[in-house]
């Protein structure tokens, strides 16, 4: 085997410029692939901690049927105050969760007794909801990140467009399950920056408050937001906490509750996919660029090597070594490219991480970009370069080794 | 026992619109450790007659024995083991492995065809290299060495890995003629030293006299026979 690598390797360096010109190609498809898979994902990744580590937490559990009405925030489908604690008894055995905070939502509206404008409101205990989303308290742009009873953190866009500033009083006006109305008085004490661009109007008060604007007799449960110690067991933990949910029926016999992850409930889930689409895509070419540039140099090693085929057939080389002398050099080639193309590729990238080139995200500008190239990303993008490099070399290899030696000998 | 036997061969060629009749019933026998001519002019079948021998054709018809085995019925794997196992080959154009010094070129066979272990191998590059005296060339690439010195490596890689018959095809077609009686004295030395059975075809006349048996064709057929003190029956 030793002798066909070096056999393969010396014919390589044979047709150096042609040789050279197919791992260029090699490498800079492994470059590009690995640059944009590190970028994008971090892109990504920054996307996707935004929207659960700053609103949604990794996973929302429900009253059944809450979610397909989620946009008018209805208080007839919240968990009651038995089924609440149910779920806080199951949630509380789970080694998985890092955290979880129930929340009230309902809306409402605002005023500041000059003018008066719709707002969506999210009842929270503070520490719970800060565990479950910790990149909440750093969206407080004015204010205190402490939120007691009494106080109110509203929205940006609706600060700036009611004149509020912290220290200001306002009442929230909302009507409860039964039609009737009720008001408070709040301080704002707190102004949110959004997450997810001009249409955020998410307020937050503290969950007593809202028990008191609703007139609940019993604490109802809107949601539970979940935040995993490991987010990439979150479909493996999703599953498990799915079949556990699902023993919660009520007198009807049907579930109580319905789980979903971010992914289910965020827009954002779709440009993640995106991006997963594109990468994929990303990888297709790469794939073709190996496939194409191999097999072309390949086929003209081939060719020009008939006669050198047939010798060696004639002096009794067994097809399968003839095969095998030329897939090695497709091998070759293949990790060849990939190591230096990985090399370049982290390499650039750490170039893009020195740069510390930035980017904004909704209304959060000046995120850092923080491309990190993944162990198993190089695994998969060398493996596949390589398969693909053998592959490509079987279709001339095989013709090669089926040559008759006395064909490829008479051959000028 | 003959080394070769060679009963009422024909083989034809079919292109595109004719049949070409490249041998016409030819029968003869080759004993071992002969040195044997083929002559002819271009076209006579001399190559024709060597592919079949060399088991990389095969007879249209009649019956072809090499070294005791039917070599029209073996399978290109067959075929290719049978070549690596007793027969050795020297071409007019040398062709040898560019990529591989001369060392490694006479290796070769040793290594991807019979696979010898190591120590032998080395024992028997040397001493085919000093017979063929290239020992001194053995880390050039073929091509940083002459015609004759190439074609002087061929007959190494042939003769290593101790073959029954070695078939050359217009061996010094290539040659000036100094190199090409130097060539013919060589195979002829390594055919006393080891007792292979060499069989050249040349269209060369000084050529052919350095032979012991010559068998003359034409036209596909085999027109006579010189025995000049070889073992032949034809």
């Amino acid at each position: 085997m030793g002798n066909l690598f070096k056999i393969a390797i010396r014919n390589l360096l044979r047709y150096k410029r042609r040789t050279l010109l197919t791992f260029s190609l090699i490498t800079i498809g492994v470059v590009f692939v690995l640059v944009f898979i590190s970028v994008s994902g971090s892109f990504k990744n920054m996307m996707i901690g935004q929207i659960t580590d700053s609103m949604l937490g990794h996973l929302q559990i429900h009253r059944k049927g809450y979610v397909a009405s989620i946009d008018n925030l209805p208080l007839n489908l919240n968990l009651k105050a038995g089924a609440a604690a149910r779920l806080e008894n199951i949630l509380d055995k789970e080694p998985e969760i890092e955290a979880y905070s129930p929340r009230i939502k309902f809306g409402g509206m605002f005023s500041n007794f000059t003018e008066t404008s719709g707002i969506r409101l999210t009842a929270i205990y503070p520490e719970k909801e800060y565990s479950t989303t910790p990149l909440l308290p750093t969206r407080v742009i004015e204010g205190s990140k402490d939120l007691k009873r009494g106080g109110i953190l509203i929205p940006e866009l609706l600060a700036k467009g009611m004149k509020v500033k912290t220290g200001d009083m306002a009442v929230i006006v909302a009507t409860n399950q039964d039609g009737s109305v009720n008001g408070k008085q709040f301080t704002v004490t707190g102004i949110l920056q959004s997450v997810t661009g001009p249409g955020g109007r998410d307020g937050y008060i503290h969950m007593e408050d809202a028990v008191e604007i609703l007139r609940m007799n019993d604490k109802e449960i809107s949601e539970f937001a979940i935040r995993l110690k490991d987010f990439g067991k979150l479909y493996k933990f999703s599953e498990k906490l799915e079949a556990l949910l699902s023993k919660e029926l009520n007198p009807q016999e049907k579930p109580v509750f319905e789980l979903h992850t971010w992914e289910k409930l965020s827009p954002f889930f779709n440009i993640a996919r995106m991006i997963d689409v594109m990468t994929f895509f990303i990888k297709l070419m790469l794939i073709a660029i190996v496939l194409i540039s191999i097999m072309n140099v390949m086929i003209m090693a081939v060719y020009e090597r008939i006669r050198e085929i047939g010798t060696l057939a004639a002096i009794g080389t067994l097809p399968g070594k003839i095969l095998n002398m030329f897939v090695i050099e497709g091998f070759c080639l293949g990790v060849g490219g990939a190591i230096v193309g990985n090399i370049a590729g982290i390499i650039i990238v750490f170039i893009l991480n020195l740069s510390k080139i930035t980017f904004d995200f909704g209304q959060q500008k000046g995120f850092i970009l923080q491309a990190f190239i993944k162990p198993s990303d190089i695994l998969v993008i060398s493996a596949t370069v390589i398969i693909v490099s053998v592959i490509a070399s079987l279709q001339p290899a095989l013709k090669a080794s089926r040559m008759e030696p006395i064909t490829a000998l008479r051959h000028v | 026992m003959a080394l070769i036997i060679a009963d009422h061969i024909i083989k034809d060629y079919q292109t595109e619109d004719v049949v070409v009749h490249a041998l016409k019933d030819v029968t003869f026998e080759i004993e071992p450790a002969s040195f044997v001519s083929f002559v002819g002019p271009s076209g006579s079948g001399k190559t024709t007659l060597l592919n079949l021998v060399g088991c990389l054709d095969k007879p249209s018809e009649g019956t072809l024995m090499v070294a005791d085995t039917d070599v029209a019925r073996l399978d290109r794997k067959a075929g290719a083991a049978f070549r690596g196992r007793h027969l050795g080959f020297i071409f007019q154009d040398f062709n040898l492995i560019p990529v591989l010094t001369v060392y490694e070129n006479i290796e070769y066979p040793l290594i991807m065809v019979q696979n010898i272990p190591s120590a032998e191998r080395k024992e028997r590059i040397e001493r085919v290299l000093a017979a063929v005296g290239m020992a001194d060339q053995k880390d050039k690439y073929p091509g940083q060495i002459s015609g004759g010195q190439k074609q002087r490596v061929a007959i190494a890689r042939a003769l290593v890995t101790n073959p029954k018959l070695v078939l050359a095809d217009e061996p010094t077609a290539n040659l000036d003629s100094a190199t090409a009686y130097a060539v013919i004295e060589l195979m002829k030395k390594m055919r006393d030293d080891l007792g292979t059975t060499f069989i050249f075809s040349t269209h060369d006349t000084k050529i052919v006299g350095e032979a012991e048996i010559i068998f003359t064709l034409e036209d596909g057929e085999l027109k006579g026979k010189e025995n000049k003190g070889g073992r032949s029956n034809g």
